[in-house]
């Protein structure tokens, strides 16, 4: 069975970000869901379909069924992918619905990260996913994602001849494209001599090579092909969507090649399912913890050949008038990241529905958008305006 | 006062590898029906699901496969320590593990670079396998 244009985004919402919320991480998804069920045009009880956030107060599916007051919850599945979960779950969501099991499915997730539990901090946290980073890892050293991804960006400077400068036109794009959008916690320009100033940290990474720590939530809604002609807004169809994840699931150190990630693997089923070849993207939104990640998706997803992800970027080729736009609401980078990625599902249903505000692109055609947890789990999906 | 050094936890896969650590032995999982090297350790190989292993012991010779320099501790165990190098080190015998190039000048850290084992037992319950810059052989590369 394809997913192809079997279920459709027709409902998003998003908290304000912020650096201290003063909810909790509970209060703040909710907030999240109830913004995503207005935008939809339905009613609370017609969502029969829940997929949690795996990150704060463990909000279960019954948790949120019990605040929500559903009817009658009908489908559950908890995903552990870290930032990959907002996506992967776009993955499990929509084989939900278009086998009839749901019609409406909420995906959630949301945290405070920055005035909780710091998301610089994550695999110091008892996860279970993080099993053999604890035990083979940490007592080196390696104890924060940012020494993880580090290592595969030197790796990939190695291979191709990328650089620091190329890493800090992503972090440069991803700062203008804030200054264009109220939602976004950073507002204050930036150059590449900023970024080049800026303190190293693990090389090859230096402090704007990195995400920010924020509060904040956000959700959405994947209904049914048939539901989601009901609903309020045009609906974002899902031309594609697939999920990936390494061959070792669990660490860098040990997959065959650690530049091949989740997104590498699911891509290519994606554009598949889509019938759309990267070039025909109006744009992206990548999952960028840290800037490299940007460079490295560009070429996973078949968009630039491995090595020419940098020069891309250096000349321009994810700016708003760039050849593909990336990260049109600022990205991690300088958006917000508490939501495991869903503000830039977010962002490219309201590129889609053409109210993306100042950062709004001419033409929508298809939209890609990628998720990435746990150094290499992955999920790209394919969206489109009809 | 530092605080420990995040401790390895064995579990009942790999208490093999770090009570070899313990007797400065540095042994690789094998399993005995396909002979495949096996790192992280498991419960069963990934490759054929044996259950019965042994635990060669390895060369303690490698290359650097790809390398950081953390100029920052995230964990205040690691706060006189800075900056270090954190590899991960491809074993002669082809296993990778994660580990830190110690005695090296950071700037002289390279891919593809000549390492060989030496034992950590400054703190924790195990010594931990490090490694050190080692003279390159004849058509040793990335």
């Amino acid at each position: 069975m394809t997913l192809h244009r079997k279920a459709a985004v027709t409902g998003v919402g998003e908290t304000d970000y912020s650096k201290a919320s003063g909810l909790s991480d509970r209060a703040l998804q909710l907030q999240a869901i109830e913004h995503a069920i207005a935008d939809a045009g339905i009613r609370r009880q017609d969502i029969d379909g829940v997929i949690p956030s795996p990150h704060g107060s463990g909000f279960t599916a019954e948790g949120v069924s019990e605040h929500l007051g559903l009817r009658e919850l009908r489908f559950s599945a908890t995903l552990h992918f870290g930032g990959a979960n907002g996506m992967t779950a776009m993955h499990t969501a929509a084989l939900a619905v278009a086998s009839g099991a749901a019609r409406h499915v909420v995906v959630v997730a949301g945290r405070n990260g920055s005035s909780g539990a710091r998301i610089s901090q994550r695999p110091q946290l008892l996860q279970p996913n993080f099993e053999a980073t604890r035990e083979f890892e940490a007592p080196f050293g390696a104890t924060v994602p940012m020494h993880f991804y580090a290592l595969m960006a030197k790796r990939h400077m190695h291979l191709y001849g990328s650089t620091s400068r190329q890493f800090g036109m992503v972090a440069v794009t991803a700062r203008a494209h804030a200054l264009l959008n109220d939602k976004a916690l950073m507002r204050s320009p930036m150059s590449i001599d900023d970024h080049q100033a800026s303190r190293p940290l693990v090389d090859p990474f230096r402090l704007f090579d990195c995400c920010i720590e924020s509060d904040g939530a956000a959700a959405y809604i994947v209904s049914a092909a048939d539901a989601a002609r009901d609903t309020r807004e045009k609906p974002a169809w899902i031309l594609g969507v697939s999920e990936g994840h390494p061959d070792s699931a669990i660490s860098v150190v040990t997959r065959s090649d650690m530049l091949r990630t989740g997104v590498g693997l699911a891509a290519p089923r994606a554009f598949a399912m889509a019938g759309v070849k990267p070039k025909d993207l109006s744009a992206a939104m990548l999952y960028d913890p840290f800037t490299f990640m940007v460079i490295l998706q560009l070429e996973a997803l078949g968009y630039c050949e491995p090595g020419e992800g940098g020069p891309f970027v250096e000349s321009g080729g994810i700016a708003l008038d760039g050849a593909l736009p990336t990260n049109t609401h600022g990205g991690l980078l300088s958006q917000s990241h508490s939501t495991a990625g869903i503000n830039h599902l977010c962002e490219a249903v309201k590129q889609l529905r053409g109210s993306a505000g100042e950062a709004q692109l001419k033409t929508t055609g298809p939209i890609v958008v990628t998720g990435n947890g746990d150094f290499g789990d992955g999920a790209v999906a394919i969206l489109a305006a009809d | 006062m530092t605080p420990p050094r995040p401790a390895p936890q064995p579990t009942d896969a790999s208490q093999p590898f770090w009570d070899a650590c313990s007797r400065r032995e540095l042994r690789i999982q094998r399993c005995r029906k396909c002979g495949l090297l096996i790192h992280y350790p498991r419960l069963c190989c990934p490759s054929d699901g044996g259950d019965q292993f042994d635990w060669p012991q390895m060369s303690g010779d490698g290359k650097v496969h790809s390398y950081v320099v953390s100029r920052r501790a995230f964990h205040p165990a690691f706060a006189d320590e800075t900056p270090y190098v954190i590899a991960v080190i491809e074993l002669e015998e082809g296993v990778r593990l994660l580990s830190n190039l110690v005695g090296v000048e950071t700037e002289a850290v390279h891919i593809g670079m000549g390492v060989s084992l030496v034992w950590d037992e400054t703190s924790g319950p195990y010594p931990l396998p490090k490694f050190r810059a080692r003279a390159a052989k004849a058509g040793e590369g990335a």
